[in-house]
């Protein structure tokens, strides 16, 4: 097929006057690349349609568009939870009809949900009282105002409180841990440190 | 489905319903039918939240549902009834030249919550109305349930199938899903809502019409009025309807088309190839009122529309003075054709036009043909034919002269195969109303922040003039928006509106293209 592609004139298989070409004719260029994105056009395209109808239909078609964003309908995405929950946030929501098709599932959701906010204030109140020991000012003040707000929205059963008083805890708890600022893990004893680590190497260090 | 459709669903999901539904819609309408833990996994969102999106794409009638075998209940999501969205505004508009402001307030609830029940959609219309009139009128709930039945029997709306209920309930376990029956009898029954008073203060207290056993009673609030394939084929009949007139010569022919049209309404499927026929008594019994034309003069006007040779309304008998058709298919063929003949002269020249017009009349020519009937030089004619070729307008038909088929003995015939071109032409629609959707998306993001300063301007301004301010404080917050920045706000909103309205044309031609294809595909 391609085998006489480079030896003297073309000949081609089939009657070249059937396609419309004549012989000896420049044939047309062969396409290297992807025509381009944007290509001008020879002609312009026609006017859009004007009209009272079309105006309206406009009209109608744009205030559809803003209406279904304010509809229970459209879900937002949630937010990424992020490490430290800043605190003007809380204040900041805005709440938006909610809409639950009726369902029993739906019952279930927000019963475990009292449930656990339930237990959190009973943690939180624990924490209090062991921070009020310590004598902590600053800290039982946040808690309160913390605890406070938890125990307002329990009742709501939203799961973002929960997140929030869990990573609070844990926050705490961590910094409980440590008494001092110092790392546990740091060798008092300088000189077995060197040692110790020499104690398993079989090769040679350079 | 076509890329092309993919991504226009994604883009019409996305915007009517965010994110995540549109994730969990295209998910499906990529892979099909599939369980709802498939769906999770498959694209890594919670089980919640894909409970969620389908609730809503059930709500909105673009998914449905179904129990196979062993108990697993599988999710579709219908791309056709995606692709619909994109003409709700055309349907309200429909149902607002027809039924007035009330029909047009009914079907956009209708549309923007996808299933309603007849008392809450009533209620909320009626409301809606009464905070737009005068003070101290209200606007009477009867005259929208009225509207309501209307459109019912017109069949712009219609009833969602309902879980049967059992009388004697088993003590099993629930089906995991329910199965739905309707009745194609009571698909366009209307419920006999009494309401009592009106206004705001008021207690409606809804009947069953037909006396169902007190089990039922319940279950009322799901019965729901829902609205779409109707609003198509109505809308279909309005707009086949809008072409006649630009066909038919005279003012009383296109009437008498229209009016054809209206009776065969509910009668015709949106499919069908031709109306029932209808006797030449009954259209002059049905004219519009103002219309005082002779039975004489219909009768000569019958004839000569069915002698037409563009064939739309044709003579199936003659009792009853005769009884005539409209040939649907017929109609749509030629609207499609115009169509593409339309587009090939805007994209092509006229000349190219005169060739398809041409092949598209020969339905088989040569090469050399062409260039004779065309009376267009070879080179230029070569030219054209091989563009349209290269687009798909055109295609080439082989004939073989010998059993080995070869070339230089076979016969190469350029033909219009309209149906194939239709669809290609369709393709292109889908795909331009998807570049029309993102570029005005992009153009929105791009100015984002001057649009949300403009809104919060606004806002002070109303809440100030609410207030009672003076001239000149309003000046000065008007004047935060400087000269430029106004500027650029009046070209934003030219180049939106420009490319929503380009939006609404397109859609009409994929309107005409999908119905064409639907009655070619209905004959075969």
């Amino acid at each position: 097929m391609a085998g006489n592609k480079g030896r003297g004139r073309a000949a081609y298989t089939f009657n070249i006057e059937a396609v419309g070409f004549s012989r000896g004719e420049k044939l047309p260029d062969v396409v290297l690349k992807p025509p381009p994105l944007f290509p001008d056009t020879d002609y312009k395209p026609v006017p859009l349609k004007t009209g009272e109808g079309e105006d309206y239909v406009l009209a109608l078609k744009q205030e559809l568009r803003e209406t279904v964003k304010r509809m229970p309908y459209f879900v937002e995405t949630p937010e990424e939870k992020q490490d430290i929950e800043r605190y003007s946030k809380r204040y900041v929501k805005v709440y938006k009809e909610e809409w639950i098709p009726a369902g029993p599932k739906s019952k279930k959701a927000k019963d475990t949900g009292k449930g656990t906010s339930l237990t959190n204030t009973a943690d939180v109140l624990k924490k209090i009282e062991e921070l009020e020991k310590r004598g902590d000012g600053e800290k039982s003040d946040e808690e309160n105002e913390e605890k406070e707000g938890s125990k307002e929205k329990s009742k709501e059963g939203d799961d973002d409180e929960d997140d929030n008083a869990a990573e609070q805890e844990e926050y705490d708890e961590e910094e409980q841990e440590e008494e001092n600022d110092y790392i546990n893990s740091y060798f008092e004893d300088g000189d077995d440190f060197g040692a110790d680590s020499d104690d398993n190497m079989d090769e040679a260090t350079y | 489905m076509t890329q092309a459709e993919i991504k226009l669903c994604s883009l019409l999901l996305q915007e009517h319903f965010g994110e995540i539904v549109e994730k969990i819609g295209v998910h499906l309408i990529r892979t099909g039918s599939q369980p709802l833990r498939v769906i999770a996994h498959d694209t890594g969102t919670s089980l919640d939240q894909v409970k969620k999106a389908l609730c809503v794409l059930i709500q909105h009638n673009l998914v449905i549902y179904q129990v196979h075998k062993r108990g697993v209940v599988e999710y579709e999501a219908q791309c056709s009834r995606v692709l619909r969205m994109l003409r709700y505004p055309r349907y309200i508009y429909t149902a607002k030249t027809l039924y007035s402001d009330t029909g047009e307030l009914i079907v956009e609830e209708l549309l923007l919550n996808g299933k309603m029940a007849m008392s809450a959609v009533v209620k909320k219309v009626a409301d809606r109305l009464t905070e737009t009139m005068e003070d101290g009128k209200t606007m009477d709930y009867a005259e929208v349930s009225n509207t309501f039945v209307r459109l019912a029997d017109t069949h712009f709306v219609q009833r969602c199938p309902l879980v049967p209920a059992t009388e004697n309930s088993d003590p099993g376990p629930p089906p995991p899903a329910p199965t739905l029956v309707i009745n194609e009898k009571d698909m366009y029954l209307v419920p006999k809502l009494s309401l009592i008073g009106k206004g705001k203060r008021r207690r409606s207290s809804d009947e069953d019409a037909t006396g169902e056993p007190k089990a039922k009673r319940p279950k009322h609030t799901t019965d729901n009025k829902e609205m779409w394939p109707l609003a198509y084929s109505q809308s279909q009949h309005s707009r086949v309807n809008s072409e006649f007139q630009f066909t038919f010569q005279t003012q009383t022919s296109s009437e008498i088309v229209r009016t054809m049209l209206r009776m065969s309404e509910i009668t015709t499927s949106s499919s069908a190839p031709f109306t029932q026929p209808l006797s030449s008594n009954e259209i002059f019994r049905s004219l519009p009122v103002g219309y005082n034309i002779s039975k004489q003069v219909l009768d000569q006007y019958l004839t000569l529309l069915a002698d037409d040779p563009l064939e739309f309304v044709g003579k199936s008998g003659d009792s009853g003075g005769g009884m005539y058709v409209i040939n649907l298919h017929k109609a749509l063929g030629s609207l499609a054709t115009a169509t593409l003949e339309s587009v090939v002269q805007e994209r092509f020249g006229s000349r190219c036009a005169r060739i398809f017009r041409l092949v598209l009349q020969k339905k088989h020519l040569e090469q050399k043909q062409v260039e004779d009937f065309a009376m267009i030089p070879a080179k230029e004619a070569k030219d054209m034919l091989y563009k349209m070729l290269s687009e798909n307008f055109i295609s080439l038909q082989e004939i073989p002269k010998t059993p080995d088929h070869a070339p230089s003995r076979t016969f190469y015939l350029y033909t219009v195969n309209i149906l194939s071109a239709a669809r290609m032409l369709l393709h292109r629609c889908y795909k331009s109303v998807a570049n029309l959707i993102e570029r005005r998306q992009f153009e929105t993001k791009e100015n984002k922040r001057l649009l949300e300063k403009s809104q919060r301007v606004e806002a002070i301004i109303a809440s100030m003039q609410a207030t009672g301010a003076e001239e000149a404080q309003l000046q000065e917050i008007e004047e935060m928006i400087t000269a430029p920045e106004r500027q650029q706000l009046e070209t934003l909103k030219r180049n939106v509106n420009k490319l929503d309205a380009c939006e609404i044309q397109v859609d009409e031609t994929i309107f005409l293209l999908e119905s064409y294809i639907e009655s070619t595909m209905k004959r075969q």
